[in-house]
């Protein structure tokens, strides 16, 4: 079942072009990566998505049903650049937009309760917001964005201003979110937390979806042939074991006289075939398939593309 | 619809709990106050207690002309000056006036000696009667006599009165009605620029601290700027509304404390002269206290109350939508100069001519720029308290109804864009492209 399909989705500016017909499908239940560099397009999605700018082409349909506005209740937003009213109180603050958002008052003071104790923010209640950190900020508003519990989220880079504690206290609570059943649209450059997290991305670059589908197919769409060995009581050079086709990377030996080395095929090979020609010579303590990183992925796939042009829409 | 309202709330209760408010509230009325008030309790306070004057008279003209009085008590001496001095020194007298000899008929000089700063009320008492007998002097050494002089003064007193259409008269107080009208002019305007700027700070506070992106995904951007405005011309109508009540308060309150009569009396100087006994008009004092009654009867509160609050509202209503464009298509106040000076120079332009338009209330210049809505706020009201035709106060209504929707539809394409736009130095003509841009 999909939650939210954006589809042939066009958006012009003044100068430029912000999107060029570009699709997903986040099917529900799911967390999926939207990657990209700045200004790739993202933000203009994001906005998009959340009814704050209308496509110039093209549709985006939320449980099957084109975007209205009685959606918004329906969406949660954690926009990169965050922010609350400086001066107003942590407290009304958060029942200001959680009403917005069409919760009621009483349902809304329930459930910021709730979150408040469960954040152990309590006594933030009647402070104003200039008075708290960064990091306590970002807590109040990674409230509100889920206190209306919506069955979308989206979130935009919602680890930056994180110390490490509170970044995994917050990957818990995503992970936690989606297994009760909301879908969750992750915008972030991190990809480290993309491997972590994300059960499918979508690359955008330059206004253009590049790339798209499950992290695991596109690792191995992307995988390159090489293989990680440790070898005991290796007699010969490693480069004279290889079997015909193979190229020896690097190696290196250890003080427990055992060899790593990496071997690299240029057309897909068989590993049954390599370990069996390899045994012969030495023993086998440990064999591994690189999959390359969603980081090298990332670099790889953009620098193809080379945008020749940076137009920042924030 | 509901959403609207929120907003609204927000912005209404944010503003009405603030200290600043709650300080302008009741600080405001009380200067009001003070100002009326003051002048009348410093005149009645001063000369508490009884204060001994030594005259010396060397003239010899003045025996029996001071009277002593309730509060200044007259002594004749003869002494030396000097030695009279030395008597005020040592506390005997309170003070001492002296009246030389005037030579060769040369205006009289006197002086007064005190300890302390001698008190108007004395300085002018003193004044008053020297010159009386002086003059008396002057008129009897020429043969004429001063009861003559006296029964000669006129005082002329001209009464305008309006004839109406329907043939019924009633007196005008053209001074009363410049004051009213420039008063509540000016008061316009500070209103719509108050008011106006705390719309255009609050868009920036939004945009600058990113919070806009999280309430657009919530409402449309209209709603927010609707809501804000409504809700700021609500904490502008509260201040008003209090400031009148207040003020109306503290003037009752003080009526009763005071004795209504002292708030009547024309200046404490000229009460405590005829405390003093010094010939001044009962009649005229007693008409003229008749008079302010009829002038503030005069005063068509029932139009220019009404009509004041909705030249505030419409005017607020036209140039707020404008201050929220501005606010939104900046990132900074600093950034702002560049856009407020062509929309805030019909406002300054109106409050310029407002004083011309005094002087002509019914000219052409006063008839179109209290139809033209970007002046029609201060204009209008100039004009109101010397009654406007009822068919052009409508034609200008419904032209500053038409000039605020107009505004606020404008406003509304160049907001949208603007809110969501950072780091870019808008110019004149990017504005121009937001509001073509439909999106």
């Amino acid at each position: 079942m999909i939650a939210l399909e954006a589809s042939d989705v066009v958006k012009r500016y003044a100068n430029h072009l912000a999107l060029n017909k570009v699709s997903i499908s986040v099917p529900q239940q799911s967390i999926f990566g939207l990657l990209g560099p700045n200004g790739a397009g993202k933000t203009s999605l994001i906005r998009i998505i959340n009814q704050i700018t209308a496509p110039d082409e093209g549709f985006v349909k939320l449980n099957g049903q084109l975007l209205a506005p009685e959606h918004s209740s329906m969406i949660g937003y954690l926009p990169e650049e965050r922010g609350l009213y400086k001066k107003m109180k942590v407290g009304e603050q958060a029942m200001y937009l959680a009403q917005l958002k069409g919760v009621d008052k009483t349902t809304a003071k329930k459930r910021l309760d709730e979150w408040f104790e469960k954040f152990e923010i309590s006594s933030w209640w009647n402070r104003k917001v200039e008075e708290l950190s960064k990091g306590m900020q970002q807590k109040i508003q990674f409230i509100v964005t889920i206190i209306h519990e919506p069955s979308f989220l989206i979130f935009d880079e919602p680890f930056s201003g994180f110390d490490p504690v509170n970044v995994s206290l917050l990957k818990a609570e995503i992970l936690r979110l989606r297994d009760n059943g909301a879908t969750i649209l992750f915008s972030t450059h991190n990809m480290e937390s993309v491997e972590e997290l994300c059960d499918h991305i979508a690359l955008i670059n330059a206004s253009e979806k590049i790339l798209d589908g499950t992290v695991e197919e596109i690792k191995r769409s992307y995988r390159s042939h090489t293989f990680d060995m440790v070898l005991s009581d290796l007699t010969q050079n490693a480069r004279s074991i290889l079997p015909e086709g193979f190229d020896l990377i690097s190696s290196s030996s250890n003080r427990f006289g055992e060899t790593s080395i990496r071997i690299k095929s240029p057309v897909a090979a068989d590993a049954n075939h390599l370990i069996s020609a390899i045994m012969p010579y030495a023993g086998i303590v440990s064999f591994q398939e690189v999959l390359p990183s969603m980081n090298d992925i990332f670099i790889e796939k953009v620098r193809l593309e080379k945008p020749d042009q940076h137009t920042v829409i924030q | 619809m509901n959403k609207t309202f929120l907003i609204l709330e927000r912005e209404y209760l944010s503003r009405v709990k603030k200290k600043s408010f709650i300080v302008m509230t009741f600080l405001g009325p009380l200067l009001m106050a003070a100002m009326m008030i003051v002048p009348v309790v410093l005149a009645t306070m001063q000369d508490v207690g009884k204060k001994k004057v030594a005259v010396l008279d060397q003239t010899g003209w003045f025996a029996g002309k001071f009277e002593s009085g309730e509060n200044l008590e007259f002594t004749f001496v003869s002494g030396e000056l000097a030695e009279e001095k030395k008597h005020v020194l040592d506390g005997i007298f309170d003070a001492l006036l002296f009246i030389p000899m005037p030579e060769f008929n040369v205006p009289a000089n006197a002086e007064l000696f005190s300890t302390k700063q001698a008190s108007m009320t004395l300085k002018s008492l003193a004044r008053n009667v020297i010159k009386t007998e002086v003059e008396n002097r002057k008129l009897m050494s020429a043969g004429i006599d001063p009861q003559l002089i006296r029964e000669s003064k006129t005082n002329v007193n001209i009464l305008t009165i309006r004839l109406d259409e329907d043939g019924s008269e009633s007196k005008s107080y053209t001074e009363i009605q410049v004051a009213i009208g420039i008063f509540s002019s000016i008061l316009i305007y500070f209103f719509i620029f108050l008011f106006g700027a705390q719309v255009m700070r609050g868009v920036i506070e939004e945009k600058t601290s990113r919070i806009i992106e999280v309430i657009v995904s919530s409402v449309k951007p209209f709603q927010l700027m609707m809501g804000k405005i409504t809700g700021i011309a609500l904490v502008g109508l509260t201040q008003f509304l209090l400031w009148v009540v207040l003020t109306g308060i503290i003037y009752l309150v003080f009526g009763a404390v005071f004795g209504a009569d002292t708030l009547s009396q024309p200046s404490g100087i000229q009460q405590t002269l005829m405390q003093q006994g010094i010939a001044v008009d009962q009649n005229a004092s007693r008409q003229m206290i008749n008079q302010v009654t009829e002038v503030i009867g005069s005063i068509n509160f029932g139009t220019i109350i009404p009509t004041f609050i909705f030249y505030f509202l419409g005017g607020y209503l036209l140039y707020a939508a404008l201050f929220a464009a501005i606010g939104s298509a900046v990132d900074n106040e600093a950034d702002t100069q560049q856009f407020m000076l062509p929309v805030s120079a019909p406002l300054i332009l109106g409050i310029i001519l407002s004083n011309f338009v005094v002087n002509n209330p019914d000219g052409p210049v006063a008839f179109w720029l209290s139809l033209i809505p970007l002046t029609s706020p201060i204009i209008m009201m100039v004009r109101i308290p010397f009654g406007v035709p009822i068919h052009e106060l409508i034609l200008s209504m419904t032209l500053l109804v038409a000039g605020f929707l107009f505004t606020t539809w404008l406003a509304a394409k160049i907001y949208r864009t603007g809110i969501l736009m950072y780091g870019k130095k808008v110019s004149w003509k990017e504005l121009w492209k937001w509001m073509r841009h439909t999106s």
